[in-house]
């Protein structure tokens, strides 16, 4: 049975090799590779998008997922057939690990049609229910109960599998993340909720926001199992997650999992004092020492999967794409204006017959 | 054919699709073991058991939102909202997921969910549990609305609500829970988007929806008798989609229109409803058209104000003679 114990959130750890841990001793080599590539692949795509953000290409917000890909790439690499992923607006890592193209996610950050949503959801409205992805969802915290809403379906049709629900350490202080929380434990149901904890709500830091910064001893309060761990290593992310997973998935019970991790650059990019709320120092420090690109290329390079070689082809292979994607966007087409009123009712949409009665739509 | 209270109706097309379709369920608060705080699903919990009918705790945004996404994967529950006024708790739920997902997705997932329960005033309650949103619910593209006024149209239009591919919401009316209309007993669905006109008339049109639609129906029979007044009675049945057409047919033929609705007047249904009805009827008006809605203030707790606050017979008869000048 997996070891649910919890642990204490403020113990230090002493350094472990994440790497043999059973879970991630039986990854094939290409496995692994896999894992740097989507790795890496995150990190070049969010660079790639900020060029073009600030090239005035993408419009509104972007909220960029650069220090915490091992996160994303390490729980979606756990994911069986009948387990579903959601998460808030921060959400083009877990939306690459699953399996979105570069070409479509950066197109709909352009507003393209060629973007996965068409150009009508945005930066913080990626989709991909063919991967088992619901969104990208932009209102801090509505996306937990969703969430909860796609295990109780599992549950409810008899299927074996977890939901996964991301959220960032400002979506805790919501009240429909704490009704969801009272709700999956009286019911259980097999949600992980996962708080990427990266230790800003926007520009308030954790001490001010949060009574307890302790993120997952809420989960105490509605009794529910949890775990901390850090989210640079991603042989660690992937060892602690697989516990909670396979509990839900066995024993129809939720998990809290607190991920502590980091993001170099602002709330989204037009977060303009992100260097204010923060030193330099601190964000340097995190890149010196905890890199989740860096510490995997060199947990690789030490263990054989890895060559320099092999990890320069790899990253010039992902800056290529980004760069292909950026173009692919630039030269897609928006949608007609026609598009602007469609999707918007499935009973429309798929109204061949033209069975449907009564106005839908109130433009004169 | 049987006489059957609105609730009995509704209770009927719960019923009958929870047994039509397996991924029918119904979730609210006291819905199951209690029988429900209105007794609509009285006798369900027992029939049906514990997967089908599901008590939740008193968080409108945990369960709305759980509903919605388990919708995501083909469930198909529908939410009773003790009073439709608590659905404020889980605006973000209800009218960003729920109507949005689906837009915000290019159209890769829908939202099947039915959300329902009592959206009315006129008892004793104060102005927080008083509330009548369909203005609210219409104003959010993605959902649609619909707001019976009697037994056949609650359990028909229940029925195509839980069978619709969109989310839905059904505006009951608590004082009509005990009222009894004929419904067949044989399987019959009331499409969304078709109004229905109560009772035919000559001088004119009276639109309504809800509650307010029989008591325009009462009245129209007093301005028949008392004031020599043909009225034509069309109840909307249907907000979001919305039957234009038989409301300006009907227009067209009186040449005057009185729009009565319990919603409160700034930004209600019935100002749509004026707006379609100049744009596309102005050649055929002999007057303005003129509106009896709730008098605009947060609900008022005393009884004998409330009962004027809605609208009632004296303030639709006085409306409809005011047209007549």
């Amino acid at each position: 049975m997996a070891n649910t114990k919890k642990k204490s959130a403020t113990s230090t750890k002493k350094p472990k090799n994440f790497l043999a841990a059973p879970i991630n001793k039986t990854l094939s080599k290409e496995e692994k590779l896999d894992l740097y590539r989507t790795i890496v692949g995150i990190r070049r795509f969010e660079e790639r998008s900020l060029r073009a953000y600030n090239q005035g290409k993408i419009g509104g917000f972007l909220h960029l997922y650069i220090g915490q890909e091992a996160v994303a790439s390490g729980i979606v690499s756990l994911m069986e057939e009948h387990d579903h992923i959601i998460t808030a607006y921060r959400d083009h890592g877990h939306a690459l690990a699953v399996g979105m193209t570069m070409n479509e996610c950066m197109a709909e950050m352009y507003g393209k049609y060629t973007g996965c949503s068409k150009g009508k959801g945005g930066s913080m409205h990626f989709f991909a229910p063919d991967k088992n992805y619901w969104g990208g969802h932009g209102i801090v915290a509505g996306q937990t109960p969703l969430g909860a809403g796609l295990a109780f379906a599992l549950k409810y049709k008899g299927l074996k599998g977890c939901a996964l629900a991301f959220l960032g350490d400002g979506a805790v202080n919501q009240g429909s993340f704490m009704e969801t929380l009272n709700l999956v434990s009286l019911w259980n149901i097999p949600v992980v909720f996962v708080i990427e904890n990266n230790g800003y709500s926007m520009g308030t830091s954790l001490k001010r926001s949060s009574a307890e910064e302790n993120l997952a001893h809420r989960a105490d309060g509605f009794d529910i199992e949890w775990e901390v761990c850090d989210g640079h290593d991603v042989f660690e992310v992937r060892e602690v997650a697989n516990r909670a997973m396979k509990r839900a998935r066995e024993e129809l019970k939720p998990f809290l999992l607190e991920i502590r991790t980091y993001r170099y650059r602002g709330h989204s990019v037009a977060d303009a004092n992100h260097e204010k709320y923060r030193t330099k120092e601190e964000i340097e420090e995190y890149k010196r020492t905890k890199d989740p690109v860096n510490l995997i290329k060199s947990q690789l390079l030490a263990d054989g999967t890895l060559t320099e070689d092999l990890a320069k082809k790899i990253d010039q292979e992902k800056k290529d794409e980004a760069e292909a994607s950026a173009k692919f966007a630039e030269e897609s087409p928006y949608a007609p204006r026609e598009e602007i009123q469609t999707d918007v009712y499935w009973e429309v949409d798929n109204d061949a017959d033209n069975k449907l009665k009564g106005t839908y739509f109130f433009n004169d | 054919m049987p006489l059957i209270t609105y609730r009995e109706a509704i209770k009927q097309a719960l019923d009958e699709e929870i047994q039509r379709d397996e991924n029918v369920c119904i979730m609210g608060e006291e819905v199951a073991q209690y029988n429900g705080a209105y007794k609509v699903t009285e006798g369900l919990w027992e029939k049906h058991g514990d997967k089908r009918l599901i008590d939740t705790p008193i968080s409108e945004a945990a369960f709305s939102g759980m509903a919605i996404g388990a919708s995501m994967l083909g469930i198909r529950p529908v939410v009773e909202m003790m009073f439709m006024s608590f659905s404020y708790v889980a605006i973000d739920q209800l009218f960003n997921n729920a109507s949005f997902c689906r837009y915000m997705s290019g159209g890769l997932m829908n939202v099947p969910i039915v959300v329902r329960g009592p959206a009315n005033g006129g008892t004793n309650v104060g102005a927080t549990h008083s509330h009548t949103p369909e203005n609210m619910v219409a104003n959010h593209p993605g959902l649609k609305v619909v707001c019976p006024s009697n037994a056949y149209d609650a359990k028909g239009l229940m029925k195509a609500a839980i069978r619709d591919n969109d989310p839905v919401f059904v505006m009951e009316n608590t004082l009509l829970y005990g009222e009894k209309w004929e419904v067949p007993e044989e399987e019959y669905i009331v499409e969304l988007g078709v109004a229905n006109i109560l009772k035919e008339g000559t001088d004119l049109t009276i639109v309504s929806h809800g509650r307010c639609a029989m008591l325009s129906l009462e009245a129209a029979k007093t301005l028949e008798e008392a004031h020599g007044i043909s009225v034509e009675v069309v109840d909307l049945r249907s907000i979001r989609p919305l039957d234009e057409e038989t409301i300006l047919n009907s227009v067209k033929k009186t040449g005057r229109a009185l729009l009565v609705e319990e919603n409160k007047p700034y930004c209600g249904v019935d100002a749509q409803i004026s707006h379609l009805i100049q744009l596309k009827a102005f050649d055929y008006l002999d007057a303005p058209v003129h509106r009896v809605s709730a008098i605009d203030a947060p609900q008022i707790y005393a009884k004998p104000l409330e009962d004027w606050q809605i609208p009632n017979q004296e303030r639709i008869i006085a409306g409809a003679l005011k047209i007549f000048g």
